[in-house]
């Protein structure tokens, strides 16, 4: 397969979207860490966040080579301010309680599985290989993802409440997911990623199996919170998690070990 | 270290590498585990091209560096090594000689079926999951219902 030489400023901002997300939902969830309500969901939450951050290598790798200005992975990791990222806004809202923090990775996993599988047959061969290898990785967090949700949503009266009320809060971060710009126009013309909004089918059809068997109700309201992946306006809380993620190379530029 | 005055075989080198092993399951060489996908000389170069288990893996780079430490000890100068993604590593990869190392120190190795076929320690098929992950991005956590023993699984991708 041939790759194309696509150059463009629309490619490394779909690359950076695409590093984005698990760079920063694996970094909320590393934030479990020592954290969660048994031992094996902690080394469960730490593993997903492991997989995250190397894909995040992988995207933000080739993003860097894209772009050609000299920067690396790191350098897009590290040293971008919040205006420069281009994640979803559900990936950078707070973890919530565990069931809320699970819910998220569940609405984020469904979208990536489906995301990738499609990238898989992307006309560029870099795109292609990153997803194949990043796509074995989330059907595995898919799956315990989806399983959790059924658990707890359909489990004790306070685990079914607390699961209705993660999907309350986060479900108008959900359609950002499928919202089309310029960028993913280019994309699209150039064979390398499919248009957002034609996901939504299978990703209801998944969410709204699992969130049936969950005994959970899917909001009525199609309102989105936008402006992650644009750019234009993240939350309030995206700032907030770079200081903690950046704080080092913030701290001591270009400390290695 | 002694200075090769000859290119030594590919099949020379493959035996070298299955010698090293991996550093998170020491009883497993890196051929075992399927993740040197070739050997090759490119006229006084030799390319060794090595694929990543999981993403994210820590022992990446250690995998790395051994194999270059490996390769230098037995008088290897001019080395290259070249990281491929795809195809994707899978379980499928694993040598039969792996699989059986696996067993013997305690880690049932992957199956179809996405579960351990048997306790490794006791033989029992009576075995039950306690988590889809465990000590390594590689391995999920079963516990056998017959010995109580908990024991690794080595997930299959």
């Amino acid at each position: 397969m041939a790759t194309p030489t696509i150059k463009s400023p629309a490619f490394a901002q779909f690359l950076l979207r695409m590093g984005d997300n698990p760079l920063i939902l694996g970094h909320r969830i590393s934030e479990w860490c020592g954290h969660a309500p048994v031992l094996e969901e902690d080394i469960a939450l730490a593993n997903t966040a492991l997989d995250m951050i190397g894909q995040t290598r992988m995207w933000l790798g080739l993003a860097a080579e894209v772009q050609g200005d000299g920067k690396s992975a790191d350098d897009l990791a590290f040293l971008r301010d919040a205006w420069e990222f281009r994640n979803l806004l559900l990936v950078e809202v707070p973890n919530g309680d565990f069931g809320r923090t699970l819910m998220r990775q569940f609405l984020f996993d469904a979208w990536h599985a489906i995301q990738l599988g499609r990238l898989m047959k992307s006309a560029d061969e870099r795109v292609a290989a990153i997803a194949e290898k990043a796509s074995k990785e989330v059907a595995y967090h898919l799956e315990r993802s989806a399983d959790t949700v059924v658990g707890l949503g359909d489990g004790t009266e306070e685990s079914h409440r607390r699961m209705q009320e993660a999907l309350d809060y986060l479900w108008p971060y959900v359609g950002e997911m499928f919202q089309s710009d310029d960028v993913d126009a280019e994309m699209v013309t150039a064979g390398i990623a499919p248009d957002p909004a034609s996901l939504r089918v299978e990703y209801d059809a998944l969410i709204s199996r699992i969130l049936t068997e969950a005994t959970l109700t899917i909001p009525q309201s199609s309102f989105a919170h936008k402006g992650g992946r644009t750019g234009a306006m993240h939350t309030e809380h995206l700032g907030h998690l770079l200081t903690q993620m950046q704080w080092l190379q913030r701290a001591y530029p270009g400390a290695t070990w | 270290m002694r200075q090769v005055t000859t290119q030594p075989s590919t099949t020379r080198i493959w035996e070298w590498l299955d010698a090293v092993p991996d550093p998170e399951i020491p009883v497993i060489s890196l051929v075992d585990l399927g993740i040197i996908r070739d050997v090759a000389w490119e006229g006084e170069t030799l390319v060794v091209t090595v694929t990543p288990t999981y993403s994210g893996c820590p022992a990446t780079s250690v995998i790395n560096m051994d194999i270059e430490t490996a390769l230098r000890d037995r008088g290897i100068e001019d080395l290259k090594l070249k990281t491929q993604i795809s195809p994707a590593w899978t379980t499928d990869w694993l040598s039969e000689k792996g699989r059986t190392k696996l067993e013997d120190y305690g880690i049932a190795p992957p199956q179809p079926a996405g579960g351990p076929e048997k306790c490794p320690h006791c033989g029992s098929p009576h075995v039950t999951k306690v988590s889809q992950f465990g000590s390594t991005p590689c391995k999920a956590h079963w516990r056998c219902q017959n010995c109580l023993e908990p024991f690794d699984y080595f997930k299959c991708i």
